[in-house]
């Protein structure tokens, strides 16, 4: 436990569910629905971007393949963390449960803790640590929902404010290539002149534009 | 109670748009448990994208906000998050300085606009 209460990413994640509760709050999504995003998605930028695309009305298609996009970068997560834990007698579905809990946070956490766990104690290890982490989120989803409900206008204004200048600067801060960094400048600057084009498929059509210009001016400066 | 749950066809959308596309890349990574190459092009193009829609999900809540945050101005919507970028830029990339600054300058205006 302690060792979940003594990381600043734990803070990071605790800040950026406030965030996210109090967006769904705004959004006019139940407090359930909130709760359940956050217990099943579990993932901060696919639940920021499911929770505006489904509140600025495009259909469920769209939303789902941005969500997608966004999702598959855990799927080299899920790969590389596993096998820190696995030992011969471990079974695939006891490991369900921790690929779930698999996002960025945990991710992180792992490389941490893991090399003093000795390795048969480290699937239940990670389960708590895991059931910590998404405690932590829960509850300030729960809190920033009600704050949101709550609080004068001014302060709910500032907690909505949370959401796009957490993830903004953790985005920023992941940013180590040229092609990270374009992606993300290219990818503010496009999306207010998609929502010019007004086509509802703006998020994908601004995403994929920018995010294929930054691979490619990556790739071309590589070769020069 | 029904204000807690809210709307069931809600909770189905959650499904099919939020839990199903994200949760099926974990199960993927689960069952085949080998690795792509990390420096594939194919992924990279990947993460590229996912972080262009995320940076426009990002810019989607300043430019045309949600709920309380649509009563700010645009120009102190717009300065707190730059505000907030400075601080973040001055501070060796401080996620928590960044934005604990922005809130600032965002506190700060609206009381200073009444």
């Amino acid at each position: 436990m302690s060792s979940i209460v003594s990381t600043v990413l734990s803070l990071v994640l605790f800040v950026t569910y406030i965030g996210i509760g109090a967006l769904a709050h705004d959004t006019h999504f139940s407090l359930a629905w909130a709760m359940l995003c956050t217990a099943l998605v579990w993932a901060g930028p696919a639940q920021i971007i499911l929770i505006t695309t489904l509140a600025s009305g495009v259909g469920i298609l769209q939303s789902a393949i941005a969500v997608t996009m966004s999702a598959i970068r855990l799927f080299p997560m899920v790969v590389a963390v596993l096998p820190m834990m696995r030992t011969p007698g471990t079974k695939r579905r006891h490991l369900i449960l921790i690929a779930h809990f698999t996002a960025v946070t945990l991710w992180v956490e792992c490389y941490r803790f893991l090399p003093h766990v000795p390795r048969e104690r480290r699937v239940a290890f990670v389960h708590g640590l895991g059931c910590g982490l998404l405690g932590i989120g829960l509850c300030a989803t729960v809190i920033g929902y009600l704050l949101a409900a709550n609080l004068t206008q001014t302060f709910a204004s500032a907690i909505l404010l949370l959401t796009p200048l957490a993830f903004l600067f953790s985005t920023a801060r992941n940013s180590k290539g040229l092609a990270d960094i374009l992606a993300l400048t290219l990818g503010l600057a496009f999306y207010p002149v998609a929502a010019l084009l007004d086509s509802g498929l703006d998020i994908l059509v601004s995403g994929v534009a920018a995010g294929t210009i930054a691979f490619f001016v990556h790739k071309w400066r590589e070769q020069t | 109670m029904s204000d807690f749950i809210g709307d069931w066809h809600a909770l189905v959308v959650l499904l099919l748009a939020g839990v199903i596309p994200n949760q099926i890349w974990r199960m993927l990574g689960l069952w085949l448990g080998t690795g792509i190459d990390e420096g594939s092009d194919l992924l990279m193009w990947v993460k590229a994208v996912a972080t262009a829609i995320l940076a426009g999900v990002i810019a989607q809540i300043v430019v045309q906000p949600p709920g309380a945050l649509a009563g700010v101005p645009g120009v102190l919507r717009y300065g707190a998050v730059a505000a907030g970028f400075i601080a973040f830029m001055l501070t060796r990339r401080s996620i928590f300085a960044g934005v604990l600054f922005g809130e600032i300058v965002m506190l700060a205006g609206r009381w200073w606009l009444g």
